[in-house]
C-alpha cells in the first residue's frame, strides 16, 4: 500500500512537542486518584500472606464494627454478582488454566491473593478493617520450584487439570539436531532470567460507579484498554457492553501492566454493584508488589552450532517459564513462552531451529505479558549465545553477525518459525550501529584500557520486535481484544478540527502523534485538532494501546479519516466556489486554489456555512463532514520492525558492580512520525533494559515468600544508574499500510538486555569468564570471577 | 478515636487553617483536604519522589511528614510553583525536550529542579543526575530530564564548570 | 499504606518530652526527622499510640565548638552537616559522609540525632561517630550522661538510650592537623544503604600512625570497628600497610547474610574498601 517514495505532508515526520502536555509541567494532569464523585468510598484488601493455604474462616465481626467501615465481603459475598474467568485462548491448542475468582475461594493460591474487602469512608479506615479481620489459615505445602513443578512426585496444584502445565509450543524446523551435531563449534548453555515487575509510577486504581437508577455501570479506571475491558465487565457482570462505560483519565505509566484482570479491581466493580455507590482503589506500593502481574521468570537452555568459517548452522531453544497460579485473563499467561519460541533465532538467515516452551503453575503472584512480551528473552537468549559461539570460534561478534542475518535483500522472507516478514533492515541497521558506536575504535580503546586493568566491555544485539497484533493473537483464539481501531475526525463549525479514537495515551504520545497525523491529512494546524481518546463512551470502538500498537493501527485510521474529510472538505468547497475538488487544496486551515496558490476561504468559513447556512448544499454524494476511518494488520501476526543496539559497560573486578557508560539504538520502526518521540520510546526502554540487566529481580524464598516487596529493596534504575543513549533510525516502511508506520514501544526492552549481556560478557571475558543469570548482579559477577 | 490537630499554614500563598487527622502525611492532606493534586503519591515509603513538596524553602517527601508537622509553614506545590512562573524556563524545557512521558513523575522532578538550580547547579550532568537521583521515572530513561535541566542551567548562566 | 491512628503532641521543652515518655512509655515514639520512622508507619510496621514530635525543642538544636569538641545537636539536619563550614572544618568525616546519605529532599529533613538513635546498621552516621570517637549525649530527667560511640550502639536498632532518655547532642573531638579521615562505601544505588561502608580516621604522630580506627557498616547487627586497625600502630600509611590490613580486615569481621550481599561478598568487599579507602587517606 506505502509508496515509499512518497512522502507525508508535515508535521508528519517532524519532531514537534506533545500538544498539552504542559498541563503535566504545571501539575494540572488528572490521574485516577485525583477523581472525587459524590459518595464516594474506599477500599482495602485483605491479601493472603501464604503462598499456599486453605481458609478455614474468616472472622470480620470486630473489623466491621470499627469507625467508617461500611461493609466487608468475601468471596461468598460476590456470588451471583460476578462470574469466574478462566484465561485460556484456542489459538493457544492444550492451554489450560483455572476458573479464578475475584477473591480467593476456600483456599489462597498466593502471597497477595485478594482474600477479603472492606469499605469504608476512607482508605485508611478501610486498611484498619482489613488488619482486624481474623483469618484461620491451615497452610499447605508451596510449589514454588518450577523445575520440579512437572515431576510426578509434585502435588498438582489445581487437580481438576491433571498436571502442572498450563501450555506447551514445540517448533521443530530442518534439523537442528542434526546441523548442530555436524557444526565446528557448538556451544551449549542455560540462562536464568529472574522476575521482574514493571512498576509504573502510578499504580494500579479504579473508580467503580453502578447507578442503580439507569443501570449504566461507569468504570473510571487507568487503564491502557477501555474496550476490551468493557467487554471483559459485561461478560463477568451481567451488564450488557453498551451500558457500560469505561473512561481513562491521565495515565500515570503501564507498560502492559493495566491491560489485564486483577481480583481486586473486579472486587472493587462487584462491590460498587451490590453497593450501587462508587468506590475508589487505588492499589498502594506494598500491595502492588505482590497484587500486579508479573514479568519473566525463564530459565532457558540454548544450543548453538557454527561452523569455522562463522556460518550459525542450527539453533535448539527450551524454554521453561513458572507463571503463577493462574493463567491471567483474558490473554492467557501463554503468549510471553510462544513469543520466545518463535522469535528466537528469528533474526538470522536459519533454516534448522528447534524449540520447546513449558508454562508451569507455580504458588507465586501471576506472570503474564508486560512490556517486550517474551521476545526480550528470545533477543538475549540468542545474541547472547551467538557471542559465546563466536568467542569460541574466535570470532568478532559483529562478523559473525555480518555473516548470518537475513540479507536486506531476501524479503519476503519467511522464518524457520513461520514468521513472514516483509521487508526488515537487520544488515543495515547493524551497520548504522557499527558506525554510530565507532566500532571498531571503540574496540580499540577497549583493548588499550585493559592494559591499564580497566575493563571495558561492548556488546550488539540485533533484535526482532512484533508490533500492531493482528487478530490472530488474540481474537481469534475466543479473547474479546480487537485489533481494530476506527478514528473519526469531524469538522467543527469554529473550523477546528476534533478526533476521536479508542486508543490511551500513558505517555507514549500517541494523542501527539495521532494529531500530527490528522493535522497532516486533512491540512490544519495541530493547535486546531483536539483529541479525545480512552472513553468507551465518546470513542469509536478500538483496541487501546499495548503492543507498540497505537500508531502502526490507529495511526493508520487517524490517516485515513483525515483523508475522507479532506476530499469531503474539498468537494463542499469545491461546489461553493464552483470549481473542481481537484484545483482546491488544504493547507494550514485554509482552502488554497493550487493554480495561483491564493486563497479561497477558511475552514472557519466553511465550517460555519456547513453547520449553520448549508442552503447551498447538499452536494452530489452528500459528503459530510464527519469521516471514520478503520484499520486493522490481517495477514499475519505482526507487523515486523529490527533494530540493533549496543553497549559499553565497565567492569570493576573487585567489587562485580558493572556501570553501563553508554548505550546506542538504532531501529527501523517503519515511517517515524516523530522522531523525537520514536528516540525516547527506545529510551525508555532501553532505561528497563539496564534495570532488568543489573538490578531488578523479584526475590523468593522457598516458601512462595516474596523477600524484596518495596522500593527500598526491589531496586530499579534511577538517574544516576542510567547512562546516556544515542539513537539513529533506518525506516523501512510496511506496506500494508499508508501510513508505513511500525511500533517501536518496546524495542528497547527487547534489544537491549542482550547488548548488556554480551557487553558485561565481553568485559569478563580476558578472566576467562561469563555469566547467564539475570541481573548480572556484583555478587554474581564476584562467583564467576571466583573471587567470592 | 484519636484528636484532631488544628493546623494553620500557608499553601502556595494561600492562608490554609485545618483539622487534620495526625495520621494523615503532608502530601495526602495537600491532595485530598485542600483539593491540589499536582503532587502526586507513588510508594509512601520515601523512595519514589512523586510526592516531593517545598517547605519552608526545602524539598520533602510528602509522603515522610505529617499534615501536622507543617502547622506554620509555607507550602510550595508544583501548582504554586508553576503559577509563580520561578520555573517557566524549567517547564518550557520539559515540553520542548519530551522530558516527560506519562508526567506522574513531573512535578517531583520540577521541584528537585527547581531546589538543584536556586542551590546554584550547574549544567553539570553528573551533579544533575546525582541530585535527581531520588526521584523515579520508569517512562524517559532519564536522559531527556538531564538534557532539559541542563539546558535552564546553561540560560541561567551556570554551564559546567 | 496508612499508618494506624496515633494522637501527636508536639512539645517545646525536653521536661515535656519526659512527662509525655513516663506517662505513655512504649506506647510512644519520638518523631525527629521521620525519614526513618515514618515509612514504617505507613508499612504498619510500628504502631505506637502516641507520637511526640521533638522538631521544635530548641534544646536539640545548633552546632558549635566548645572546648575541644564540636557539639552537634540532634535536631541538626543532614543538609545542615552537608554545607556547615564549621562541620568541614572540625569533622571533616562527616563532610565526606553526609552525600553519601539518601536524596537531597531526605537530607533536607533528616537528623544526625534520629540517625543514631534509630542506629541503622548500614547508616553511615553511626560508623562515622564510631570512626571519629564521638560521644553521645543523652538527657534524662535528672541528667545528662555521656556516652562513648563505641558503647552505644548494642544491637539490631538498639541503643544504650536508656526508655526515659533523649538524645540530646553528639559532641565530636575537633580535627587537627594531624588527622586524617577517609570514607567510602559500595551501594547497589547512588543514595541506597550500602552492602558495605567504611569511615576511617587516622591520627598522624610524625610520620607514622598513632591510632586508627576502622568502622565498617552494612555487616551486621550494628556498625562495628575493627580489630584489625590496632596493626596500624606506629606504622606509616603506605601500601604495605594498607595490603596487611586488607588481608587482615576479613577475619575481625563477622558479617550477616543479605538480599544483596552474602557474608563472604561483605568480606570480600571490606577488604577492597580498606584499600579504596586506606589509598585515598595516603594521597
Amino acid at each position: 500500500m506505502t509508496d515509499v517514495s512518497e512522502t507525508l505532508a508535515a508535521p508528519i515526520g517532524v519532531s514537534v512537542p506533545r500538544p498539552g502536555i504542559e498541563r503535566f509541567t504545571a501539575g494540572r494532569g488528572r490521574y485516577i486518584d485525583d477523581l472525587l464523585l459524590p459518595r464516594m468510598a474506599h477500599i482495602a484488601f485483605l491479601r493472603s500472606p501464604y503462598a499456599h493455604a486453605r481458609i478455614k474462616s474468616i472472622d470480620s465481626a470486630a473489623a466491621a464494627a470499627l469507625p467508617g467501615v461500611i461493609r466487608i465481603f468475601t468471596a461468598g459475598d460476590l456470588e451471583g454478582v460476578v462470574t469466574p474467568w478462566e484465561a485460556v485462548i484456542s489459538n493457544l491448542p492444550g492451554i489450560k488454566s483455572a476458573p479464578q475468582f475475584p477473591m480467593a475461594k476456600e483456599r489462597a493460591t498466593w502471597q497477595g491473593e485478594v482474600v477479603a474487602a472492606v469499605v469504608a469512608q476512607s482508605r485508611a479506615q478501610a486498611e484498619d478493617a482489613a488488619d482486624a479481620i481474623a483469618v484461620d489459615w491451615e497452610e499447605l505445602p508451596p510449589l514454588t520450584d518450577m523445575v520440579t513443578a512437572l515431576d510426578p512426585a509434585t502435588p498438582v496444584l489445581h487437580p481438576d487439570l491433571g498436571d502442572n502445565l498450563c501450555f506447551r509450543m514445540d517448533i521443530d524446523a530442518g534439523d537442528a539436531p542434526g546441523r548442530i551435531a555436524g557444526a565446528d563449534i557448538v556451544v551449549e548453555e542455560s540462562f536464568r532470567i529472574h522476575r521482574q515487575t514493571v512498576v509504573p509510577l502510578e499504580p494500579r486504581g479504579l473508580i467503580a460507579d453502578f447507578n442503580p437508577g439507569d443501570g449504566i455501570l461507569t468504570v473510571h479506571h487507568s487503564s491502557q484498554v477501555p474496550h476490551i475491558m468493557q467487554a471483559v465487565f459485561a461478560r463477568h457482570f451481567g451488564v450488557e457492553e453498551h451500558r457500560i462505560r469505561v473512561i481513562v483519565p491521565d495515565v500515570g505509566g503501564s507498560f502492559g501492566l493495566k491491560i489485564h484482570v486483577f481480583g481486586d479491581e473486579m472486587t472493587t466493580i462487584a462491590v460498587s454493584k451490590i453497593l450501587g455507590r462508587p468506590i475508589k482503589f487505588i492499589a498502594d506500593r506494598l500491595e502492588s508488589f505482590t497484587g500486579d502481574v508479573h514479568c519473566r521468570d525463564h530459565i532457558v537452555k540454548a544450543k548453538i552450532g557454527m561452523m569455522s568459517d562463522g556460518r550459525i548452522v542450527g539453533l535448539e531453544v527450551d524454554d521453561l517459564t513458572g507463571i503463577g497460579p493462574y493463567s491471567v485473563y483474558p490473554r492467557s499467561s501463554g503468549v510471553e513462552a510462544m513469543l520466545v519460541a518463535i522469535f528466537s533465532g528469528s533474526t538470522y538467515d536459519l533454516k534448522d531451529y528447534k524449540a520447546t516452551a513449558r508454562v508451569v503453575f507455580q504458588n507465586k503472584a501471576p506472570m503474564c505479558q508486560l512490556r517486550g512480551v517474551g521476545m526480550p528473552i528470545a533477543c538475549s537468549v540468542t545474541e547472547g549465545m551467538v557471542d559465546l559461539v563466536a568467542r569460541k570460534g574466535g570470532l568478532d561478534p559483529v562478523e559473525v553477525r555480518r555473516k548470518n542475518l537475513i540479507p536486506d535483500d531476501a524479503y519476503p522472507y519467511e522464518t524457520a518459525a513461520g514468521m513472514p516478514f516483509e521487508g526488515l533492515s537487520f544488515q543495515s541497521s547493524l551497520e548504522e550501529l557499527v558506525r554510530i558506536m565507532d566500532y571498531d575504535a571503540l574496540c580499540k580503546e577497549r583493548d588499550a584500557k585493559r592494559e591499564q586493568d580497566i575493563y571495558l566491555g561492548i556488546g550488539v544485539s540485533i533484535y526482532c520486535e512484533g508490533t500492531s497484533p493482528s487478530p490472530l493473537v488474540y481474537g481469534v483464539g475466543g479473547a474479546p481484544i480487537t485489533a481494530q481501531d476506527a478514528c473519526t475526525v469531524k469538522l467543527e463549525p469554529s473550523g477546528a478540527v476534533s478526533a476521536a479514537v479508542g486508543v490511551t495515551d500513558q505517555g507514549q504520545g500517541a494523542a501527539a502523534i495521532l494529531t500530527q497525523i490528522i493535522a497532516s491529512a486533512v491540512g490544519v494546524p495541530m493547535d486546531s485538532v483536539s483529541m479525545t481518546l480512552g472513553d468507551t463512551g465518546r470513542t469509536p470502538y478500538g483496541g487501546g494501546t499495548w503492543a507498540s500498537r497505537a500508531t502502526g493501527i490507529a495511526g493508520e485510521a487517524a490517516l485515513r479519516a483525515g483523508r475522507t474529510l479532506r476530499e469531503n472538505l474539498l468537494k463542499i468547497a469545491g461546489a461553493l466556489l464552483q470549481l473542481s475538488p481537484d484545483d482546491l487544496d488544504i493547507r494550514e486551515g485554509e482552502i488554497l486554489q493550487r493554480s495561483d496558490g491564493s486563497v479561497r476561504m477558511t475552514l472557519a468559513e466553511l465550517g460555519r456555512i456547513v453547520h449553520f447556512q448549508g442552503t447551498g448544499l447538499p452536494i452530489e454524494g452528500d459528503p459530510g463532514v464527519v469521516a471514520t476511518g478503520h484499520f486493522s494488520l490481517r495477514d499475519a501476526m505482526f507487523m515486523y520492525t529490527n533494530g540493533a543496539i549496543g553497549s559499553l559497560v565497565q567492569l570493576d573486578p573487585d567489587t562485580g558492580f558493572i556501570k553501563p557508560l553508554k548505550l546506542w539504538a538504532v531501529d527501523d520502526c517503519g515511517r517515524p512520525i516523530n522522531p523525537m518521540l520514536v528516540d525516547e520510546q527506545l529510551r525508555g526502554g532501553l532505561a528497563n533494559a539496564v534495570g532488568c540487566s543489573l538490578f531488578e529481580e523479584l526475590s523468593y524464598d522457598d516458601d512462595g515468600q516474596l523477600q524484596n516487596g518495596t522500593l527500598v529493596d526491589y531496586l530499579l534504575p534511577m538517574a544516576g544508574e542510567m547512562p546516556d543513549m544515542e539513537i539513529a533510525h533506518m525506516a523501512t516502511p510496511t506496506k500494508k499500510s499508508f501510513l508505513g508506520a511500525k511500533g517501536v514501544g518496546e524495542a528497547g526492552i527487547i534489544g537491549g538486555p542482550g547488548a548488556i549481556l554480551n557487553a558485561v560478557n565481553d568485559a569478563l571475558s580476558p578472566f576467562g569468564v561469563h555469566v547467564t543469570e539475570q541481573p548480572y548482579t556484583p555478587e554474581r559477577i564476584l562467583a564467576a570471577l571466583g573471587r567470592v | 478515636m484519636t484528636t484532631p490537630i488544628s493546623i494553620s499554614l500557608t499553601v502556595n500563598g494561600e492562608r490554609v487553617e485545618a483539622q487534620v487527622s495526625p495520621r494523615i502525611n503532608l502530601v495526602d492532606f495537600i491532595r485530598h483536604q485542600i483539593g491540589l493534586t499536582g503532587s502526586h503519591v507513588g510508594c509512601e515509603h520515601g523512595v519514589c519522589g512523586a510526592c516531593t513538596i517545598r517547605v519552608d524553602g526545602a524539598i520533602v517527601r510528602g509522603c515522610l511528614m505529617l499534615a501536622a508537622q507543617a502547622d506554620g509553614t509555607d507550602v510550595t506545590t508544583i501548582e504554586g510553583l508553576s503559577d509563580s512562573g520561578d520555573a517557566a524556563d524549567l517547564q518550557a524545557a520539559f515540553v520542548a525536550r519530551n522530558a516527560l512521558q506519562c508526567g506522574f513523575c513531573t512535578p517531583g522532578m520540577l521541584l528537585t529542579a527547581t531546589e538543584y538550580l536556586e542551590s546554584g547547579g550547574t549544567a553539570d550532568r553528573d551533579s544533575i543526575r546525582e541530585f535527581i537521583s531520588g526521584n523515579y521515572c520508569r517512562c524517559t530513561g532519564y536522559q531527556a530530564i538531564v538534557d532539559a535541566i541542563e539546558q535552564v542551567a546553561s540560560q541561567r548562566g551556570r554551564p559546567s564548570k | 499504606m496508612k499508618p494506624h491512628d496515633f494522637d501527636y503532641v508536639r512539645p517545646t521543652e525536653l521536661d515535656q518530652v519526659f512527662d509525655l515518655i513516663e506517662r505513655h512509655g512504649d506506647d510512644a515514639r519520638i518523631l525527629a526527622g521521620g525519614q526513618s520512622l515514618m515509612p514504617t508507619l505507613n508499612m504498619r510496621l510500628s504502631a505506637p499510640a502516641l507520637l511526640i514530635d521533638i522538631n521544635r525543642i530548641d534544646a536539640l538544636k545548633g552546632l558549635s565548638v566548645e572546648g575541644d569538641m564540636l557539639r552537634i545537636g540532634a535536631l541538626t539536619r543532614h543538609v545542615e552537616l552537608e554545607h556547615s563550614p564549621e562541620v568541614a572544618r572540625h569533622a571533616p568525616l562527616l563532610t565526606k559522609a553526609i552525600r553519601h546519605v539518601a536524596h537531597p529532599a531526605v537530607r533536607n529533613r533528616g537528623t544526625i540525632g534520629g540517625s543514631l538513635s534509630l542506629a541503622d546498621p548500614a547508616a553511615e552516621l553511626p560508623a562515622c561517630a564510631l570512626a571519629l570517637g564521638a560521644t553521645l549525649v543523652l538527657r534524662g530527667r535528672d541528667g545528662q550522661r555521656r556516652v562513648p560511640a563505641n558503647t552505644f550502639f548494642v544491637d539490631l536498632y538498639e541503643t544504650a538510650r536508656g526508655e526515659k532518655e533523649v538524645l540530646e547532642a553528639v559532641e565530636v573531638p575537633l580535627a587537627t592537623s594531624s588527622d586524617r579521615f577517609g570514607f567510602g562505601e559500595l551501594a547497589r544505588r547512588h543514595g541506597d544503604f550500602a552492602m558495605v561502608g567504611l569511615a576511617a580516621a587516622a591520627r598522624m604522630a610524625g610520620g607514622t600512625i598513632e591510632r586508627l580506627r576502622l568502622a565498617f557498616f552494612g555487616i551486621g547487627n550494628v556498625p562495628v570497628l575493627s580489630s584489625a586497625a590496632d596493626l596500624a600502630a606506629g606504622r606509616p600509611l603506605d601500601a604495605d600497610l594498607v595490603e596487611v590490613l586488607r588481608g587482615a580486615v576479613g577475619e575481625t569481621l563477622d558479617p550477616t547474610d543479605n538480599l544483596q550481599a552474602s557474608a563472604a561478598m561483605k568480606k570480600h568487599l571490606a577488604s577492597v574498601l580498606v584499600g579504596r579507602v586506606l589509598g585515598d587517606m595516603m594521597e
